[in-house]
């Protein structure tokens, strides 16, 4: 673990770095009392002196690792015998990982070739090299920073103004990481998509009414033309959220009104986590009670009124999913209708109204923005949601419109998609991305609309 | 703004028998007059509790029509309290509890037959700080009307929107906006807004809560000069702060002190002549 220990070192050199920053402060003003005559604090002197002897030799030392391996790589291949540099990538490729492999000691040295034994022996030489290279690199960049900032010390330096502003670059560093990633995951999505549409046309994919993502793998096998019409897909999404959001929206809604304006402090104390710890429960296991109690249940039901109900139901993936949602909507239900200032409903009951008047006509009148808005959240999360809908709702892309046969949703065709021995470059893999991108527009979308309605009562009321 | 002038028993009060209002109880401490002509609110021995610690302790005042009433004192002395018992507000605060009597027309409020909504709608309310509903302005000034189903028809409740608006002295400026939200209005426009939308309810008596102590003194001053033309139909009782407000707007001033009601008299009187000491020291401003 040399590259730990050499974090270590440059830990303890920043310690070292904070003191003789602050003590060349004190010394320079003469101390204690000298403090005021100190543009800042002494503190900031040794904060300013500590980050500039870690931060310049942890970037030196990311930027190494993040090279080594290559350029050792290409030092070692290039001092191979001609015959064995001279394949194609591939093959090169390969040969590079067996070297590694001994080095790391995952293969035993016995079972390699000669040629190969003399490359990894000479691939840890260079490592070597390169370890004791950083380490003086880093000890020494650390140290100069260290002993630069000691020689600018003076007590017109401006120590607290420059550590105010290094940590807010780094505060803007660690926002930046995730508006990065997220940029990467849409590229990533969207140039996967555009793949998949050079194979199948958008219009096929977003009006075809036939979903069958089966392709042949090799040109002799038949029946698996492939059909990647999404429709049917959109339809059970939509309706599954839409069971979902009859259920959840009632619920959530009136047990909001009753734990924020009705329920005494006992009741409220007591249901409050109790809707809370239905939040907590992990969505798989909201899936196999579906699959295993409500889908049964429903068919049974069902039976005993003449109704064929299928055992894999959009109804039964709904109904769960609803309740799965219900303390999603209730919690911000109930934020909402706190929030609205108790001003206005004694303005109501000084008027003579009576208090369910006043909830209906002027507390949620109040707080319908909000309430619309976190409606708007629960669905794009309903229609995210996919434990639930890989369990309960089936995998069979009907068109239908009846709530009791099975049908499929946008999630579970990309879990179906991807699970298993993939081929990256067909059609029915990249379906996957494709399908994703229209969940994350519709989804962000939905999102965008909603955080804006919420922000828009927000000011209202602060 | 007529200050000085005192109010004068109204002709209305001589067909009530005196015999209606209740005696003043035997251990109430209070300096200077309690009782009043033509008395409509009449309160007596009240005390509130908040929780077990008691807020009021027998409080005994008449509210009489054609007159306001200031309520003054230090803060934390009861004067809000006690007004927000004249309308039951204190209901809606958990663990409340009044005793006495608070008599409106020979019927006692906290009596358990009495319709805590149709009493609302007789004894109005405005508040420190405006609070508009977030509807127009003219729904706004129509919701009570519309609540106690006092007009008949739309040609009714807009002669009821306007005329309340207009009393409040805020029609000329909202006429052409009346379908705006009633947030979008300024500070001393709202305040007039929730007097024209407690006034459109017609009650019988007005309670304001510092009504102005919200606004700047130019909103204030119109304020002002509207509770004294509203004296005119109404009894109000203010609770106000500014000492000044008190004798520029009320005949008649009530001194709170620590949940005691000190002392009771013509406006003048008590700003000019105090009797108790309490009273004085605050007028005076040696505290408070």
């Amino acid at each position: 673990m040399p590259h730990f220990a050499l974090l270590v070192a440059l830990a303890a050199l920043a310690v070292l770095g904070y003191w003789v920053g602050k003590q060349r402060s004190l010394q320079l003003v003469g101390g204690g009392r000298g403090i005021r005559k100190l543009h800042s604090l002494p503190a900031y002197y040794g904060f300013l002196t500590a980050l500039w002897c870690a931060l310049p030799a942890l970037l030196i030392m990311a930027v190494w690792l993040l090279l080594q391996d290559t350029i050792i790589s290409s030092l070692v291949l290039s001092k191979l015998p001609v015959a064995l540099r001279g394949q194609n990538a591939g093959e090169l490729g390969l040969l590079t990982n067996d070297i590694r492999n001994i080095v790391l000691g995952n293969i035993p040295a016995a079972a390699a070739r000669p040629e190969v034994l003399v490359a990894a022996q000479d691939y840890r030489r260079l490592q070597g090299i390169a370890d004791l290279a950083l380490s003086g690199l880093v000890l020494a960049a650390g140290l100069a920073g260290l002993a630069w900032v000691r020689s600018r010390i003076n007590p017109a330096l401006r120590a607290r103004n420059s550590v105010e502003r290094i940590i807010e670059l780094l505060l803007l560093g660690c926002s930046m990481i995730a508006v990065f990633v997220t940029l990467g995951i849409v590229l990533s999505v969207l140039y996967e998509s555009l793949r998949f549409f050079h194979a199948v046309s958008l219009d096929q994919f977003l009006l075809g009414l036939q979903w069958s993502p089966q392709t042949a793998l090799r040109a002799d096998q038949v029946g698996s033309s492939g059909a990647f019409g999404a429709v049917p897909l959109f339809l059970g999404t939509v309706m599954i959220s839409g069971i979902a959001m009859l259920v959840a929206v009632p619920v959530g809604l009136f047990s909001a009104i009753y734990l924020a304006e009705y329920a005494n402090r006992k009741f409220r104390a007591s249901v409050k986590p109790v809707l809370e710890i239905l939040a907590g429960i992990p969505t798989v296991v909201y899936g196999f009670f579906a699959a295993l109690t409500v889908g049964p249940f429903l068919r049974h039901t069902g039976e005993l009124v003449g109704l064929k109900v299928a055992s894999e139901s959009a109804l039964a993936a709904g109904l769960v999913m609803g309740i799965m949602i219900i303390p999603f909507i209730s919690s911000l239900a109930d934020d909402m209708i706190t929030a609205v200032p108790q001003s206005l409903r004694d303005g109501a009951y000084a008027l003579g109204a009576t208090r369910s008047e006043t909830i209906r006509q002027v507390v949620l009148r109040a707080a319908l923005p909000g309430i619309v808005g976190g409606v708007l959240l629960a669905i794009s999360r309903a229609i995210g949601e996919t434990m639930i809908v890989v369990m309960a709702a089936g995998l069979a892309a009907n068109m239908t419109a009846n709530p009791l046969e099975a049908v499929t949703t946008v999630t579970v065709q990309i879990v179906t998609l991807l699970t298993g021995d993939q081929e990256f470059d067909s059609p029915k893999t990249l379906a996957a991305f494709a399908l994703g991108l229209v969940l994350f527009v519709v989804t962000l979308i939905l999102n965008v609309v909603a955080l804006k309605v919420v922000r828009k009562y927000r000011e209202q009321y602060e | 703004m007529s200050t000085a002038t005192l109010a004068t028993p109204v002709a209305t009060a001589a067909e009530e028998p005196a015999a209606t209002s209740p005696p003043v109880p035997e251990n109430c401490k209070t300096v200077g007059r309690v009782t009043a002509d033509g008395a409509l609110l009449i309160a007596r021995g009240v005390n509130v509790f908040y929780g077990e610690k008691q807020a009021i302790t027998e409080v005994s005042i008449d509210i009489a029509r054609n007159q306001v009433l200031a309520m003054i004192g230090p803060s934390g002395c009861g004067k809000s309290t006690f007004l927000r018992c004249l309308n039951r507000m204190n209901d809606t605060i958990e663990g409340a509890r009044v005793t006495g009597s608070i008599v409106l027309e020979g019927q006692d409020i906290y009596d358990k037959h009495q319709d805590v909504v149709q009493l609302r709608a007789r004894v109005g309310m405005v508040f420190q700080k405006p609070n508009p509903f977030p509807k127009s302005i003219y729904e706004n000034v129509a919701y009570g009307p519309r609540i106690h189903g006092l007009a008949a028809d739309r040609v009714e409740l807009d002669e009821i929107v306007h005329t309340s608006l207009q009393r409040a002295g805020l029609w000329d400026e909202v006429k052409d906006r009346l379908t705006s939200p009633g947030t979008s209005l300024s500070g001393g426009q709202q305040q007039r807004l929730c007097i024209a939308r407690t006034i459109a309810v017609n009650p019988e008596v007005i309670l304001m809560d510092e009504p102005c102590s919200a606004l700047d003194p130019i909103a204030t001053a119109r304020i002002e000069d509207l509770i004294d033309e509203l004296r005119e139909s109404y009894a109000i009782a203010i609770v106000t702060h500014s000492m000044q407000q008190a004798a520029r707007v009320s005949q008649r001033t009530a001194y709170f002190h620590l949940g005691d009601l000190i002392e009771v008299g013509e406006t003048d009187r008590i700003f000019t002549n105090p009797r108790h000491k309490l009273t004085e020291d605050y007028i005076t401003g040696r505290f408070g």
